[in-house]
């Protein structure tokens, strides 16, 4: 009987839970690379945590937390020798399935017809470790605005982009459960959890255990892929004190949400269009686009033609784009949207409530990113609870 | 003044590969050739580009003059004196496309703190015979003067772009120069935001993109050299580096540099005078 044979029979079904010490997860990440998965996982690059390619656990921000508010992020000292002390930083997921620039195909004028080339390159298979349980959640949003998992669905009118589908449908994602959240965190009234479900879309799923000198993590398996992957590791049974300790550390950073999204935002947007706090956060918002920029489930493009300079060849690229540029609205005669305001108001309001009519989900889930990194601290939270407790309020 | 010019407008001339080549004229004006020398810097490039057109007026690079009219003139410099803003008038009527590059045909450049001041105590102070200069109170963009096909910033252009504005050109398309923020180019370049780490002060939010993210991939901030976004709300990101600590006159002071008249810069700095 072959390896892989032998694997299959031993593939962990969906739902177990084991326990490994951190030499463990060193050996999930050397099994990741060996079996041919470029390794995504958080580091420190220049005073933030970033998803980038890495070699071992060693990469990892070990030890390292971070403060963040609205307009600021600060790398602090986080529990000596933990992994996944930090929270969600600049980037996601998203920069991996949806690039910021990609080549969509090119074309060369040849005698009396012209040429089309696909991209030569292959999608790389990625494995990304340490997805929040809200990358997690902003994922399953792209799949559906990208069409994933639906391509058999063409014929209802169901669009897959290609690009992201191939991508996507060969990587591996191994979740992290959050031991803490921050003070621009706000999964839970999104909907969303510090800890994952099943079903929502993880191979595997992480979660770090540090008491007393003792550290280890957990890992439950949330796909046959994932379930097949751990079988070729080394590991121990979870002991009942292990689950527990989970349940505690889930509870314990439900808790700690910094911030609160109101209830009922989609139909309270909805009914306030021309409310003047629309004016008043035009007066702040830059139109700089950092927050779509750092969305999770921002999807936004710009499609352009590159030609070389005889005119015969030409390239077609995407790059992603944002609705607070004005361009982007631009339609035959002039763009729709020329005020900050309005653009203010198209972000907003397609985050927490057009989306549902659109694709059938928020197409926020809370990771407070537009809050921290928003160069003037402008808050989706507090701009939704200043609509509602004004006086003019329409209902 | 400084309006952004419609993207979406072609420029005027249709040359077409394997037709006459266009006649391109180069023409200076106030300014430190900086942005000439872009051209001449395009080592890669420029022989490409030399295939395709005919340099016609090129003071920096060749002596050689062949009369207009021209297909396209690239102008940079700003106007300062009544001698150069009676010449940009020629040089419209001669040329079927005018593309202004360089903050200082596109706002007026540094030279404009002029404006901010009174010219003749500074030529005073400064010359032995002031009677004999003659300028203008101000510094101004060539298109406050005559109107302009495509406005190219930076201080200096960032030669991809004016590559691409000759590309486009030639092919009678709409150049791909976008007009957002410089924090476009960081999320898509990866780099980490300075000011919300570091507290560094930074223009990047209210600034043009199109530099390649110099500053903030060696951690500085943005001066903002291509001048304003096209939404820029210099005010809200003023009273930000307020919070970072910044006194009023070095905020008047950032606003007021390369770009200084430049509308969305100036009224800002105009805040903290
Ligand atoms: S809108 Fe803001 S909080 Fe919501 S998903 Fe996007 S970045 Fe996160
Ligand atoms: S809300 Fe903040 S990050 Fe978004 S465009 Fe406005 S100023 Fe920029
Ligand atoms: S470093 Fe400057 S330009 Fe870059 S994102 Fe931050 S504020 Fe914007």
């Amino acid at each position: 009987m072959t390896q892989s044979q032998k694997s299959v029979q031993q593939a962990l079904p969906e739902g177990t839970v084991v326990r490994v010490g951190p030499d463990g997860l060193e050996a999930l990440v050397a099994l990741l690379k060996q079996v041919g998965y470029t390794t995504i996982g958080p580091t420190v690059k220049d005073d933030a945590v970033v998803y980038q390619e890495i070699n071992t656990t060693k990469d990892f921000p070990i030890g390292w937390a971070d403060d963040q508010d609205g307009g600021t992020y600060r790398l602090v000292q986080g529990t000596k020798g933990a992994f996944f002390d930090y929270l969600v930083g600049p980037t996601s997921p998203k920069r991996y399935f949806f690039p910021p620039q990609n080549k969509l195909w090119g074309a060369s004028k040849e005698q009396g017809h012209f040429e089309v080339e696909k991209p030569a390159e292959e999608a790389p298979s990625y494995a990304f470790i340490g997805v929040r349980s809200c990358e997690l959640r902003a994922i399953i949003v792209q799949d559906r605005v990208f069409g994933f998992a639906r391509e058999d669905q063409h014929d209802k009118g169901i669009f897959s982009d290609p690009y992201y589908v191939e991508r996507r449908k060969k990587s591996l994602i191994i979740a992290v459960n959050c031991r803490r959240a921050g003070k621009t965190c706000f999964c839970v009234s999104m909907g969303g959890d510090p800890h994952v479900r099943h079903g929502e879309g993880f191979d595997l799923a992480l979660t770090e255990i540090m008491e007393g000198s003792q550290h280890h993590f957990l890992i439950e398996v949330g796909s046959e892929r994932g379930g097949l992957i751990l079988a070729l590791l080394p590991f121990e049974a979870a002991k009942d004190q292990d689950l527990v300790a989970r349940k505690t550390q889930a509870e314990k950073a439900r808790g700690q949400m910094g911030r609160t999204m109101v209830a009922d935002v989609n139909p309270l947007l909805k009914n306030n269009l021309t409310h003047s706090r629309w004016e008043d956060v035009a007066s702040r918002c830059l139109s700089c686009a950092n927050c779509t920029m750092v969305c999770p489930t921002c999807f936004c493009s710009n499609v352009e033609e590159r030609t070389d300079l005889t005119g015969d060849h030409t390239e077609r690229w995407r790059t992603w784009d944002s609705c607070f540029s004005i361009d982007y609205s631009y339609i035959h005669g002039g763009p729709i949207r020329k005020e900050t305001k309005s653009r203010y108001r198209q972000w907003m309001t397609h985050k927490l409530s057009s989306w549902w009519d659109q694709f059938g989900l928020s197409g926020c889930v809370g990771c407070g990113r537009c809050i921290t990194w928003c160069p003037v601290g402008i808050d989706i939270t507090q701009e939704a609870a200043a609509i509602k407790k004004s006086e003019e309020c329409q209902t | 003044m400084n309006a952004m010019l419609n993207k979406k407008a072609k420029p005027k001339t249709s040359a077409k590969p394997g037709r006459a080549k266009p006649k391109v004229a180069v023409w200076k004006f106030a300014s430190c050739d900086g942005c000439q020398l872009s051209l001449l810097s395009c080592e890669d490039e420029l022989l490409d580009v030399v295939g395709e057109i005919q340099i016609a007026y090129f003071l920096e690079a060749t002596s050689a003059k062949i009369e207009g009219p021209y297909d396209i003139s690239l102008v940079e410099g700003s106007i300062t004196t009544e001698h150069d803003a009676k010449r940009i008038r020629k040089i419209r009527e001669q040329s079927k496309a005018l593309i202004t590059i360089g903050a200082c045909a596109t706002s007026g450049g540094i030279q404009a703190l002029r404006n901010f001041a009174d010219v003749n105590a500074y030529t005073r102070a400064v010359y032995a015979r002031p009677d004999y200069i003659h300028t203008l109170k101000t510094s101004s963009p060539i298109q406050d003067h005559v109107p302009v096909d495509y406005e190219l910033r930076g201080c200096p252009i960032n030669k991809m772009q004016l590559l691409e504005v000759i590309n486009a050109t030639l092919n009678g398309r709409t150049p791909n120069i976008s007009h957002v923020s410089q924090c476009i180019e960081c999320k898509r370049r990866g780099t980490v935001c300075l000011m919300v780490v570091k507290g560094i002060p930074c223009l990047g939010p209210v600034t043009h993109a199109g530099c390649g993210n110099i500053c903030p991939t060696t951690d500085r901030g943005c001066f903002g050299c291509f001048g304003p976004s096209e939404a820029a709300n210099g005010a809200s990101l003023a009273r930000q580096l307020e919070r970072l600590g910044m006194s009023k006159r070095e905020i008047r002071d950032f606003f007021r540099s390369y770009n200084a008249n430049a509308v969305a810069f100036r009224e800002t700095s105009e805040i903290y005078d």
